[in-house]
């Protein structure tokens, strides 16, 4: 096992329960949460050293969960997700220190490849 | 009815919807012209048809007075001359006895004196109650004549004095004759008649000093001319025109005279005798002054008609050109407007649609991805094959999917732009590096004519590809193997510099041209998605730069880019 852990974020429950599964089967550590307040407790709970997180969220959206996460865990990385290809959120999303924005559908090796990159295994 | 008229009148400036625009401002021309030209010559007109008459009739009266003047200057002339030898008469019938009068040599020797101090005398006679003539000194023998039957004896009874008309007597010379009655205080009465001849008449007249063109006569209450004239006939023949209205002021009328032309006929009755003065002068002769300054009017009616027109004309032109130039300019801005605003609905409509649909895309997309990582990890999945050709077909739909959806996306994201400052050229050169092998391949003549010292410019970079890159795109469509594209630079002005492409291709139709930047819109059937020039103009208008496209089917296409060399207010950052 990884001595690293990533959580993903995502109020689609069948879209992120599904990646989580792909994840695992290429054994990557991931747990996941469908809710913005749910993420930050559990980063609370355990270290997390990867996020990847949608950045349209009902409740507390992704953009402010970043801030929060950058706040409290600044060795964090964090991987935006976004369906609606805009870049601003991308740009909006460096300037607050993202490692990288990848937009939906995924290909689930770009993904891999990001996340490995984060926790500088690549 | 008057009410409909005018506005008729104010529909003549309202513009005609229908027809086509060259008409439409043609028409719009010609009414302002009638309508100008209504307003400003009706009371030009107007005003010189008023002055016409005035001036006419001003100098009329004033050409007209000096032959009245004359007119009767002459009569009194006239009457003076008869009344000095009427009392002359009257005076001997007075001064001398009955019988001093029938003495032949007295009579005589008075004649003698009369015609030594009055002149015009011709014989003089002396005549009874009874109308016998008693004495006579004079050319004839008619002592002993009897008058009594005639008409003038009896008028001299009655009026105490008597001027006959003119008639012909001795030697062929036009006389009259004058006779005075006198009663003594006795009762007796003898009447004294004298024959005068009428040369000094001509004398008279002949000192009106008449130019040769008029003409001046006496004539009698018949119209039997008493002098000679010059133009109408000789003495005793009978004056050819119906005689004038009495009037014994002295009057002017117009008439036609001989050969048709048209004269003043100025005269004057006498009381007594019976005369009637006429001098007759041509009108053209009198009104000379006039028909002068008749012509002057004229002309300078003339001047001012034209000049007016050519003004009207000229205003008309000016100010239909302007109202076509702010309309062809509203119009443009209100087209610009239209098509930012579609653009940018559009834009949100497929930043929203593309959304939506990645989200179940990405659902989509992990189910039949597990799908697939299931049945490659199980190594004895039945059907191995035909699952995964079946989990691949739908992985590659959704992957077409998400090429569609990040499409839309990008046409959407061109609304945000990041500044830098950069060289054109370099990013053309930059540019170019992605279709060298096509133009070497293809054959193209790539002409660059990119200008040395063009200044850097502050734009985004990326984005300015994504525009050249489209253009060229589209001119290396539009040629055939071995075709012309050629790249320009210049710097237009102190603020702009600007870009041209230019093909020499197949080019496009004026209903192409009005669409090409309308999203969806492509002459590519297959190929083209029509967003490539929408987006470009996006890209454009949002860095305050402009396009010019100048097309001929057949001649090719040229694409101008004009940028500011800073980007304007509310732009980038």
């Amino acid at each position: 096992m990884q001595d690293w852990n990533v959580l993903l974020v995502d109020d689609e429950e069948e879209f992120v329960t599904t990646l989580a599964e792909r994840l695992r089967l290429r054994g990557i550590p991931v747990r996941v949460t469908t809710d913005g307040e749910e993420a930050l407790r559990m980063m609370e709970a355990e270290p997390f050293q990867v996020v990847v997180l949608d950045v349209l969220m009902p409740g507390l959206g992704g953009l402010e969960v970043l801030k929060r996460i950058k706040a409290d865990y600044s060795d964090v990385k964090v991987i935006l997700l976004t369906g609606q290809g805009s870049t601003w959120d991308g740009i909006q999303g460096m300037r607050m220190g993202v490692f990288d924005y990848l937009m939906k559908p995924l290909n689930i090796d770009d993904l891999i490849d990001k996340i490995r990159e984060a926790v500088g295994e690549n | 009815m008057a009410v409909n008229k005018w506005f008729k009148m104010a529909n003549l400036l309202h513009m005609p919807e229908e027809g086509d625009a060259h008409d439409r401002y043609n028409i719009l021309r010609r009414n302002m012209i009638i309508l100008m030209i209504l307003v400003t010559l009706i009371p030009l007109l107007l005003m010189a048809f008023v002055n016409y008459h005035q001036y006419r009739t001003a100098l009329r009266d004033e050409i007209v007075n000096p032959l009245r003047v004359l007119v009767n200057k002459t009569k009194h002339s006239f009457e003076l001359f008869l009344a000095e030898r009427l009392s002359a008469v009257s005076f001997i019938a007075s001064a001398y006895s009955f019988q001093e009068l029938a003495d032949e040599n007295t009579l005589n020797r008075i004649f003698q004196v009369m015609k030594r101090e009055f002149g015009g005398f011709v014989d003089l006679g002396l005549i009874d109650s009874n109308g016998i003539q008693v004495s006579y000194v004079g050319p004839y023998d008619l002592k002993g004549k009897d008058y009594a039957e005639q008409s003038w004896f009896h008028e001299v009874q009655v009026r105490g004095s008597y001027i006959s008309d003119v008639f012909m007597g001795y030697r062929k010379f036009p006389h009259i004759v004058m006779a005075v009655q006198h009663r003594t205080e006795t009762g007796q009465i003898w009447i004294l008649r004298a024959t005068v001849d009428t040369e000094k008449f001509d004398d008279l007249i002949a000192s009106m000093g008449l130019d040769p063109e008029s003409d001046a006569f006496l004539l009698n209450r018949s119209g039997v001319f008493q002098t000679p004239s010059k133009f109408y006939g000789g003495v005793l023949e009978q004056f050819p025109l119906p005689l004038p209205p009495i009037s014994y002021e002295a009057n002017v009328i117009e008439a036609k005279g001989p050969k048709g032309r048209d004269v003043f006929f100025s005269y004057a009755y006498f009381v007594h005798p019976a005369y009637i003065l006429v001098v007759v002068k041509p009108k053209a002769e009198v009104l000379k002054t006039w028909y002068t300054l008749k012509s002057e009017l004229a002309i300078l009616l003339a001047v001012s008609i034209v000049v007016i027109i050519l003004v009207v004309y000229k205003i008309a032109g000016v100010l239909v050109r302007r109202i076509r130039e702010s309309d062809e300019k509203r119009e443009a801005a209100f087209r610009e407007m239209q098509q930012t605003h579609k653009l940018s609905s559009i834009g949100r409509l497929a930043a929203g649609v593309a959304h939506e649909i990645n989200n179940p895309m990405a659902i989509v997309n992990e189910k039949a991805g597990l799908m697939k990582d299931l049945i490659e990890y199980k190594a004895d999945f039945p059907d191995k094959e035909k699952f995964l050709s079946l989990v691949n077909a739908i992985l590659q739909s959704v992957q077409r999917c998400r090429s569609i959806t990040h499409r839309l996306l990008g046409f959407a994201r061109r609304m945000e732009i990041q500044i830098e400052v950069l060289d054109l050229n370099e990013i053309l050169q930059e540019t170019l590096t992605f279709l060298e092998k096509e133009a070497l391949y293809r054959n193209l003549d790539l002409r660059l004519n990119l200008a040395e010292d063009l200044p850097r410019i502050a734009s985004d970079r990326g984005q300015l590809q994504q525009v050249f890159l489209n253009f060229l795109n589209n001119a290396f469509a539009a040629v055939e193997d071995g075709g012309l594209v050629a790249i320009t630079t210049w710097e237009k002005d102190l603020d702009t510099v600007a870009v041209s492409i230019r093909d020499n291709g197949t080019g496009m139709s004026e209903e192409t041209l009005k669409h090409i930047f309308e999203p969806f819109f492509t002459t590519k059937k297959d190929k083209g998605t029509g967003l490539g020039l929408p987006i470009t103009y996006g890209i454009i208008k949002k860095l305050g730069g402009d396009i010019e496209v100048q097309s001929k089917e057949g001649q090719g296409t040229t694409m101008t880019v004009y940028l500011p060399k800073k980007p304007k207010e509310g732009y980038g950052g």
